[in-house]
Formats: structure tokens, C-alpha cells, sequence
């Protein structure tokens, strides 16, 4: 947008040929770039889902086990399914384009991209089993 | 001339950051409350020690991070998403109200649960 271009009668009409609102369903590299796009609806969801537990937590054992009992409802279900595949696609499509958005060099050479990927995938673990270390293991 | 909106590149940063934070800790955490417990694939952590996860001022500090990251991060990309899939580039203000205006009201939302745990 431009707001402030000078108007005149006589403007040039640019050829343009207009895309199609389902330009994303043309092709499946286009599909799969619209399905990454819409993780984040998936990434909002969990954070939602998260503070429902934490409030929960908060207000109490029954509140907790009540959040446990809706956990497994066909609604909560469905949503965490769907949010699950998505939130996985998300990370794959996050790591696996971490050697574009990082430019790691070590004296003159650039780290190939497949550790900058590999130690991604690495701290995905990490954390994963630290997820469970924390939740489970009695200290 | 384009109106400059300094703004931008703090939203990509942290669109980047969250992505990083969601990419990290989402998958693994949404498994357990959302698939394995609801099925009962594993028994879930009792109400103490699921208190005291939460309650400790670390756990705090990183579900706070955590939240407030991903929300700006789903405002960044579901903009464009918008944007693009759709091609409604024209309701821009409306989007970046909803989005953005989102994850602020999210946030406020998240620093309360978390400052009032027990």
C-alpha cells in the first residue's frame, strides 16, 4: 500500500493476472507450505490447553483431576490429535530450516548444515527426555 | 514514501524465538497431557508434584517465556498466513489487532496464572 502515490487520470494498468484464493491447493509443495503456516493455529492452542492446566493446578487437586477427566473428552481430544501432527510438523519444518537462518562458521568454514540440523534435533531430545525426567523421575 | 514501522524486525525475532521454544518443548509435553494420559498409555503425575513443578520459581519463569514467545509466534505467522492464504492483505489493521492484540492479552493472561500459583 501506498497512500501517498500522486493520483493521476491517466495511471498506466499494470498486467497482472490475478492468483486464485486456493493458489495452496494448486500444488502439494504449496499445500504442505500452507499446512506449516497453519501450525501456529496449533502452537495458540497448546498454549491455551497449557494455561487450563496450570490454572487448574492452581486452584486445586479436584480442579486438577477434573482437567484430567476433560483431558479425555471427544472434544479435547480431537483438538490435541490434530494439534499433536501439527505441532511435530512444526518442529521438523522449524529444524530442518535452521541451517538457512544460521550461518554458523568455525574460523573460515562454514558448519555444514547437516549439524546445524543434527545438534536441533539433538536438543529436541534433550528437552524431550528432561520433559520426562521432570514429570516422572523421583529424585 | 513508505511509512517506516521500526516495529518489524522485533516481531520477526520474536515469531523465531517462539518457533524455537515451540519447536523444543511442545511436541513431547502435548504427547503426554493430550494423547498418553487422556488414553491412559501412562499414569499422570500426582496433584503435589505436579504443584511443585509449577510452583517452583524456574518452572514459573520458562512456562511464562514459553507462552508468551509461542503466542507472538502464532501472531506473526498466522498474519501471514492470512496475508497469503487468503489474500485479505487489505484487513491489515484488523489482523494485526486480532494477532498481535492476542498474544498481548495472552500473555497478561499467562504472567497472572503464574504469578498466582500457590
Amino acid at each position: 500500500m501506498t497512500p501517498n502515490t500522486a493520483y493521476t487520470p491517466y495511471h498506466p494498468r499494470w498486467h497482472r493476472t490475478r492468483v486464485s484464493t486456493y493458489w495452496w491447493l494448486a500444488r502439494g509443495s504449496y499445500f504442505l507450505f500452507i499446512l506449516r503456516e497453519l501450525s501456529s493455529l496449533a502452537v495458540a492452542w497448546f498454549v491455551v490447553y497449557l494455561l487450563m492446566l496450570i490454572s487448574a493446578v492452581s486452584t486445586g487437586n479436584d480442579a486438577y483431576q477434573q482437567f484430567l477427566h476433560w483431558s479425555g473428552t471427544p472434544f479435547a481430544l480431537f483438538m490435541n490429535i490434530g494439534s499433536f501432527v501439527f505441532v511435530v510438523l512444526h518442529a521438523v519444518t522449524w529444524f530442518n530450516l535452521a541451517p538457512q537462518a544460521m550461518v554458523v562458521k568455525v574460523g573460515s568454514k562454514r558448519v555444514p548444515g547437516f549439524l546445524i540440523a543434527g545438534s536441533n534435533y539433538a536438543g529436541w531430545v534433550l528437552v524431550s527426555i528432561a520433559i520426562v525426567a521432570i514429570l516422572f523421575i523421583q529424585w | 514514501m513508505y511509512i517506516k514501522r521500526p516495529i518489524e524486525p522485533l516481531l520477526w525475532l520474536l515469531f523465531s524465538a517462539g518457533g524455537v521454544m515451540a519447536a523444543l518443548v511442545m511436541p513431547m509435553t502435548l504427547f503426554l497431557f493430550g494423547l498418553a494420559f487422556p488414553f491412559g498409555w501412562l499414569a499422570p503425575p500426582t496433584y503435589d508434584r505436579l504443584l511443585a513443578i509449577v510452583s517452583n520459581p524456574l518452572t514459573r519463569v520458562i512456562l511464562f517465556v514459553l507462552c508468551s514467545l509461542s503466542l507472538f509466534h502464532w501472531a506473526h505467522r498466522f498474519r501471514y498466513t492470512l496475508y497469503d492464504g487468503l489474500q485479505i492483505k487489505h484487513l491489515n489493521e484488523v489482523i494485526n489487532m486480532v494477532c498481535y492484540g492476542g498474544a498481548v492479552v495472552g500473555t497478561l493472561v499467562a504472567a497472572y496464572l503464574l504469578v498466582t500459583v500457590p
